[in-house]
């Protein structure tokens, strides 16, 4: 089992990374992008394990470490 | 009074921390190494600044997890004292001894040079033998210091008077422009509900001798020591 786990600032969270990003790409005339939030992604092999328990771990080391949950969110797929 | 002064894989500020501690202050000073337990010996812990574990992830997250990092956590429950500067700063918002967190500097660059911080708050093991509104001039030296919390927290931290420093400009003024890093309020430095725990950006333990420009930064060890 495979598990790829996103990590971004919340929308409520200022990033000034994204935003240089985006003023990057604005100067070089992509003045489409409106926005860019910059994350962390993440490729987990979780070896022979069940679905259900691989998302229960995912979930628990996602609030425990991969995340910060005063400032970022997460989500997963499992494959 | 005995300090350990905690060293974790990347650490850099421990030796100053230690320096000031033992060698300024006379206090009775060791270095405590991430994977030990038993810190009970100790009457004030240091998290000093660095970037232990290269930084890998987020700031302190890692650390977080050290073996020692429990027996932290014990130490401060029991009341004992717990300081952490800059990278120790982080890691004390990490492990949720302290709220919010430490974001990357609103210019996204790593910012290393005197700032000027007013004291808000002289109720604290931390301030109390420095007057209220004094401004000190101490250095900052981080990427990840712009400090975040939601409104809930920011409103509880404010009933509680919990923010115990400020980033301001040379008059004691807050504001924009003296606000090195975007941090929420101006906030340099909070402590926790109970009062003994303390994180700041800023690094006291490198304006604590005259011949480094600035001695404003004893204050805070001294008003720990009880000394004036």
């Amino acid at each position: 089992m495979k598990a790829k786990v996103y990590v971004t600032l919340k929308k409520s969270v200022l990033d000034p990374q994204g935003k240089a990003v985006q003023q990057a790409l604005s100067s070089m005339g992509f003045n489409e992008v409106k926005d860019v939030r910059m994350g962390k992604y993440i490729e987990l092999d979780l070896g022979a394990i069940e679905k259900t328990q691989a998302e229960q771990k995912i979930k628990s080391m996602c609030e425990k470490l991969l995340a910060n949950t005063v400032i970022e969110e997460f989500r997963y797929e499992l494959n | 009074m005995k300090f350990g002064v905690v060293v974790f894989p990347g650490s850099n500020c421990d030796h100053d921390c230690y320096h000031v501690l033992k060698h300024v202050l006379g206090q009775e000073t060791d270095f405590v190494w991430h994977k030990e337990r038993e810190i009970s010996k100790y009457d004030c812990i240091v998290v000093p600044g660095g970037f232990s574990y290269g930084d890998y992830l987020r700031t302190g997250a890692i650390a977080r997890f050290s073996p020692v990092m429990e027996s932290v956590q014990k130490h401060a429950e029991k009341g004992k004292l717990v300081i952490g500067i800059c990278n120790g700063f982080q890691i004390l918002t990490e492990s949720g001894l302290l709220p919010g967190a430490l974001l990357r500097n609103r210019s996204l660059k790593f910012i290393c040079r005197n700032v000027n911080i007013r004291v808000e708050n002289t109720d604290s093991p931390f301030t109390r033998k420095i007057n209220k509104s004094a401004v000190l001039k101490i250095p900052i030296a981080h990427g990840e210091g712009n400090y975040y919390a939601d409104e809930a927290t920011l409103a509880d931290l404010k009933k509680n008077d919990q923010i115990l420093v400020r980033y301001c400009d040379e008059k004691g003024l807050t504001g924009d422009t003296a606000n090195p890093n975007g941090s929420l309020e101006s906030i340099a430095g909070i402590c926790n509900k109970k009062r003994n725990v303390f994180g700041l950006m800023p690094h006291p333990e490198r304006a604590s001798e005259r011949e480094l420009g600035s001695v404003d930064g004893i204050g805070i060890f001294k008003s720990i020591l009880e000394m004036n």
